[in-house]
C-alpha cells in the first residue's frame, strides 16, 4: 500500500488511542478528582496567592461570564502594548520595528480570541519577545480560557438545579497546570531533539555551497509550535507555518505536530462522558464529529494526491500529487489530511499552502469552518455543537410531540432565542464581511489599489480569497488563503472585528443557555422524555447542522469555489 | 469589575514568570541535547558551513542537483509560497514555461517523464527536498557537466535516497544541499 495513506492512517489511529485516556484525565482535573499531576497543586496553590484569587468561590453563570470579559479586555491592552512598543523592548537581535495599530488591532484580537490569524509574517513581524509573551502566552492562556468555558458548561449540565457553576479562575489556571503545560512540555523536547531551533541567538549568516549569502531566520520554535498545535491556536513563528522546514523538519515531527492538531479538542468529547458519567452519549457525538472529519479528509486526500488537471493536461509526470504549495518531505496526502484536521478544530495552523489547493478541498475547508461545531476549538468546539443540540432538541420535539428536554432540563422560549441567534451570527459575519469586501473590490478600485489590489489571483479563486478570510475569522480558525495581501487597514481591522464577535458573542450565548439550564428544576426522564444519546438523535443533529450551515453558505460557494471546480 | 481587571493584571504577571521558566527550561535542554544547540542544523564540506540541514538554497549550476522552484528565491528569512490558485492562467503559463526550461536543460528526457515538483513552488519556498524520481532524471545533466558517467552519480544518488519512516509511513526523498556536498566529496576531493 502507498506509504503516504499509511502516514495517514496511523496518524488518524493515534489522535483517536490518545485522546480517550486524556479525556478521562481531563474530566478528573476539572472535577477535582485525584489525578496524575496532583504535584502541581503547591505550583497553583502559588498562582492563586500572588494574584489574590479565590479558587473556591463558586460563580453564577452573570458573573463567570464577567471574570471572563475583564480578564480578556485586560489582555487586549496588555498584548496591543507589547506589539506597539516590541522594537523597544529585549530579545530583538534581527532588530525588527514595532507593529503599526491597525495590524497590532488584528493581531492582539486574533490571539486572545485563539484565533492566531497572521496578518504579519512572524520573521519579520515580532521579535522574540513577543513570540514568548505574546505569541506563546495568548497561545495557553486563551486555549485555557476555551476549556474553562467548557468546563462551566459541564458543571452546569451536570448540576440537577444549581445557581452557580463552579470557579473560572480555578478551571482556568488547572487546564494550564495540569493539561496544557504538561502535554506542550513533553511534546517540545520531542521537538528539539529532532532538530526544532530553540535558541534566542538571532539569525544565522552562510555562505551557500554556490557561494550565495544566505540569512536564515531562527529563534525559540520548539517552546512555541506545540502548544500552537496543542491549543488549537495555530499561529506560527514563522510565515509559512509549519509548512517551514524548521517548524516541521521531518515526517515524524508533522506526524506528532498533526496528531497535536486533534488530541485536545477529540479529547474534550470524551471528557463529557466521563464527566456526565455518560459515555453513551460522548461516543455519540465523538462518531457523528469523527464521520464528518473522515469524509472532509478523504474528498482532499483524494484531490490532491489526484493532482492539478491542469497540469496533468499538460502531460507531464504528476504522480507525486498536487505538488505547488506543498513540501516533498510530507507529500500530498499528509498536507490533504492536515487540511482536513486544521479546520475541522478551530487550529488553524498549516502544512501546505491553502491557497493552492485544488477547488474541491478548498470548499471543504470552507465548509468545516462554517459548520465550525465538528470538533472544533479547544473547549468551544463542544460549546458550539452544543448550540446546535439545543436546537435539534426542539425541533425533534416538535417534529415527535416531546417537550424538548437536554439530559433532564427544558428547552424553553429565551434558550432557544439565543442558541438560533449563536447559529445565526456565524454565517451573517462571514457572509456580510465577503459581501461588503466583494463589493468594494468591485465598487471602489482606487481603494483596492491603494491598499496594494488584495487578491493574488483573478476571477472565482479570488472570491475564494476574500471568502476564505472572513469564513477564517469568524470560525477563530486563523489559517487563510495567504495570496490575499491582508495587512492592510481594511483588512487588519474588518478581520479583527469578525474575529472579536466570532469569539466572544458566542461563548456569552453558550454559558448563558447553560446556567439558564443549570438553574431549572431537573425532570427525571420519562416514557415522554427524547432520548438524545441515539444514533437516530446524532444523526438528527448532523442534519440540522449540515442544513443550516451548507445551505446559507451553498450560493457564495456556487460562486466561488464551485465555480472554480466546474471550470478547471 | 476593577477588582477582576487588577487579578487579571497579577495572573498575567504570575503566569509570564511561569512561561519564562518554561521556555528557559527547554533552552536548557535544547542547548545540551539537540544536534546543535538549539541553532539551525548546519553541514560543512572541507570543514566550510556551506548551508543548513533542512533549509533550501538555490542551485544554478550544471554540476550540482538543483530543488524545487521557490517563491522566495530560497530568501530563508523570507519564507513564502506562491498562493498561487489552481486554475490561475498566468500561473499556469508559468509552470509551462518551467516544464521547457526544464526540458531544455535536460534533453535527453521525453515531456511526460518531467515531474511535477520540479515545475511547482514549494510551500515554504525553502523545500530542501526532491523525490527520488526528482533526482533521478537530474543525473544525465550532473554526470555530464563533471565529466562523469551516469552509473557513479546514480549511485550517489542512491546512497543519499532518505526511505520513509520504518519504511512504511510516508513519502522517501532525498536532500538537495546533503547531495551535491556528497558529491563533491566524492568526486572533487581536493575543493577545485
Amino acid at each position: 500500500m502507498n506509504t503516504e495513506l499509511l502516514g495517514n492512517a496511523l496518524q488518524i489511529i493515534l489522535m483517536v488511542v490518545l485522546s480517550y485516556p486524556l479525556g478521562k484525565h481531563i474530566a478528573k482535573v476539572y472535577k477535582g478528582e485525584k489525578n496524575l499531576m496532583d504535584f502541581m497543586a503547591p505550583v497553583e496553590k502559588w498562582i492563586y496567592k500572588l494574584s489574590g484569587i479565590d479558587p473556591s468561590e463558586e460563580m453564577g453563570w452573570k458573573r463567570f461570564l464577567k471574570v471572563f470579559l475583564t480578564l480578556n479586555l485586560f489582555w487586549f491592552i496588555w498584548g496591543f502594548i507589547l506589539l506597539v512598543t516590541q522594537k523597544w523592548l529585549p530579545l530583538n537581535p534581527d532588530g525588527n520595528g514595532n507593529q503599526s495599530p491597525h495590524l497590532a488591532f488584528n493581531t492582539i484580537a486574533s490571539f486572545i480570541a485563539n484565533c492566531n490569524l497572521q496578518d504579519y509574517s512572524g520573521e519579520s513581524g515580532l521579535t522574540y519577545f513577543t513570540q514568548v509573551y505574546m505569541v506563546m502566552f495568548f497561545q495557553f492562556a486563551s486555549a485555557a480560557v476555551g476549556m474553562a468555558a467548557m468546563a462551566g458548561v459541564l458543571k452546569a449540565i451536570a448540576s440537577k438545579s444549581s445557581k452557580t457553576i463552579g470557579n473560572f479562575w480555578y478551571y482556568l489556571v488547572r487546564s494550564v497546570t495540569r493539561i496544557l503545560l504538561p502535554l506542550s512540555m513533553m511534546v517540545s523536547l520531542f521537538f528539539i531533539l529532532q532538530g526544532m531551533p530553540m535558541t534566542f541567538e538571532g539569525k544565522m549568516h552562510i555562505k551557500t555551497l554556490e557561494g550565495i549569502d544566505q540569512a536564515i531566520s531562527q529563534g525559540p520554535v520548539a517552546v512555541i509550535v506545540s502548544i500552537k498545535q496543542l491549543g488549537t491556536n495555530g499561529g506560527g513563528f514563522f510565515g509559512v507555518n509549519s509548512t517551514h522546514p524548521l517548524e516541521n523538519p521531518n515526517y515524524l515531527t508533522n506526524l506528532v505536530e498533526s496528531i497535536s492538531i486533534l488530541l485536545i479538542p477529540m479529547a474534550m468529547i470524551f471528557a463529557l462522558g466521563f464527566y456526565l458519567k455518560k459515555r453513551k452519549l460522548s461516543f455519540i457525538i465523538f462518531g457523528v464529529m469523527f464521520f464528518a472529519f473522515i469524509v472532509s479528509t478523504s474528498i482532499n486526500v483524494h484531490e490532491e494526491m489526484n493532482g492539478n488537471p491542469r497540469i496533468t493536461a499538460m502531460g507531464i509526470d504528476q504522480h507525486q500529487g498536487a505538488m505547488e504549495g506543498k513540501e516533498v518531505r510530507l507529500g500530498a496526502a499528509a498536507t490533504a489530511l492536515w487540511s482536513s484536521a486544521t479546520t475541522v478544530t478551530s487550529n488553524g495552523s498549516v502544512n501546505g499552502m491553502h491557497d493552492s489547493l485544488m477547488p474541491l478541498s478548498g470548499a471543504v475547508t470552507l465548509l468545516n469552518m462554517q459548520i465550525n461545531a465538528w470538533f472544533g476549538g479547544v473547549g468551544v468546539g463542544f460549546l458550539n455543537y452544543y448550540a446546535f443540540i439545543i436546537i435539534a432538541v426542539f425541533i425533534s420535539g416538535m417534529m415527535i410531540g416531546r417537550t424538548p428536554e437536554f439530559l433532564g432540563k427544558k428547552v424553553e422560549a429565551k434558550e432557544m432565542k439565543i442558541a438560533t441567534l449563536v447559529v445565526l451570527l456565524h454565517p451573517l459575519l462571514i457572509l456580510l464581511g465577503t459581501a461588503i469586501s466583494s463589493f468594494m473590490f468591485v465598487h471602489a478600485p482606487a481603494f483596492v489599489a491603494k491598499e496594494g489590489g488584495w487578491l493574488a489571483n483573478p476571477g472565482y479563486h479570488g472570491l475564494s480569497e476574500m471568502f476564505y478570510q472572513f469564513t477564517s475569522s469568524a470560525a477563530n480558525n486563523g489559517s487563510g488563503f495567504e495570496g490575499l495581501g491582508d495587512n492592510t487597514p481594511f483588512w487588519n481591522y474588518s478581520a479583527g472585528l469578525v474575529i472579536l464577535f466570532g469569539r466572544f458573542f458566542p461563548i456569552i450565548g453558550q454559558v448563558a443557555i447553560a446556567g439558564l439550564l443549570a438553574e431549572k428544576k431537573f425532570i427525571p426522564s420519562s416514557a415522554g422524555t427524547l432520548e438524545t444519546d441515539t444514533v437516530t438523535f446524532g444523526v438528527m443533529t448532523f442534519a440540522v447542522i449540515f442544513i443550516i450551515a451548507a445551505l446559507s453558505f451553498f450560493p457564495a460557494h456556487a460562486l466561488s469555489t464551485i465555480a472554480e471546480y466546474l471550470s478547471m | 469589575m476593577k477588582s477582576d481587571f487588577f487579578k487579571s493584571l497579577k495572573i498575567t504577571l504570575v503566569f509570564c514568570v511561569i512561561f519564562s521558566i518554561f521556555a528557559l527550561i527547554l533552552w536548557a535542554f535544547a542547548h545540551a541535547f539537540s544536534p546543535n544547540k538549539g541553532q539551525v542544523e548546519i553541514v560543512t564540506l572541507h570543514g566550510k558551513v556551506v548551508g543548513a540541514d533542512n533549509v533550501g538554497q538555490a542551485f544554478h549550476k550544471d554540476v550540482y542537483f538543483w530543488g524545487r522552484p521557490s517563491a522566495a528565491n530560497y530568501q530563508a528569512d523570507a519564507s513564502s509560497g506562491s498562493n498561487k490558485g489552481p486554475t490561475n492562467e498566468a500561473y499556469l503559463k508559468d509552470v509551462k514555461g518551467r516544464i521547457d526550461t526544464f526540458l531544455l536543460n535536460h534533453p535527453y528526457l521525453k515531456r511526460s517523464e518531467v515531474p511535477a515538483e520540479m515545475v511547482t513552488a514549494s510551500g515554504s519556498g525553502l523545500d530542501p527536498d526532491i523525490t527520488p524520481q526528482s533526482a533521478y532524471v537530474q543525473v544525465g545533466r550532473v554526470a555530464k557537466a563533471r565529466g562523469m558517467n551516469d552509473e557513479a552519480v546514480k549511485a550517489i544518488v542512491d546512497k543519499q535516497i532518505e526511505k520513509p519512516l520504518l519504511g512504511l509511513f510516508g513519502p522517501p526523498k532525498v536532500n538537495v544541499l546533503k547531495l551535491n556536498v556528497s558529491l563533491d566529496k566524492a568526486l572533487r576531493p581536493n575543493g577545485n
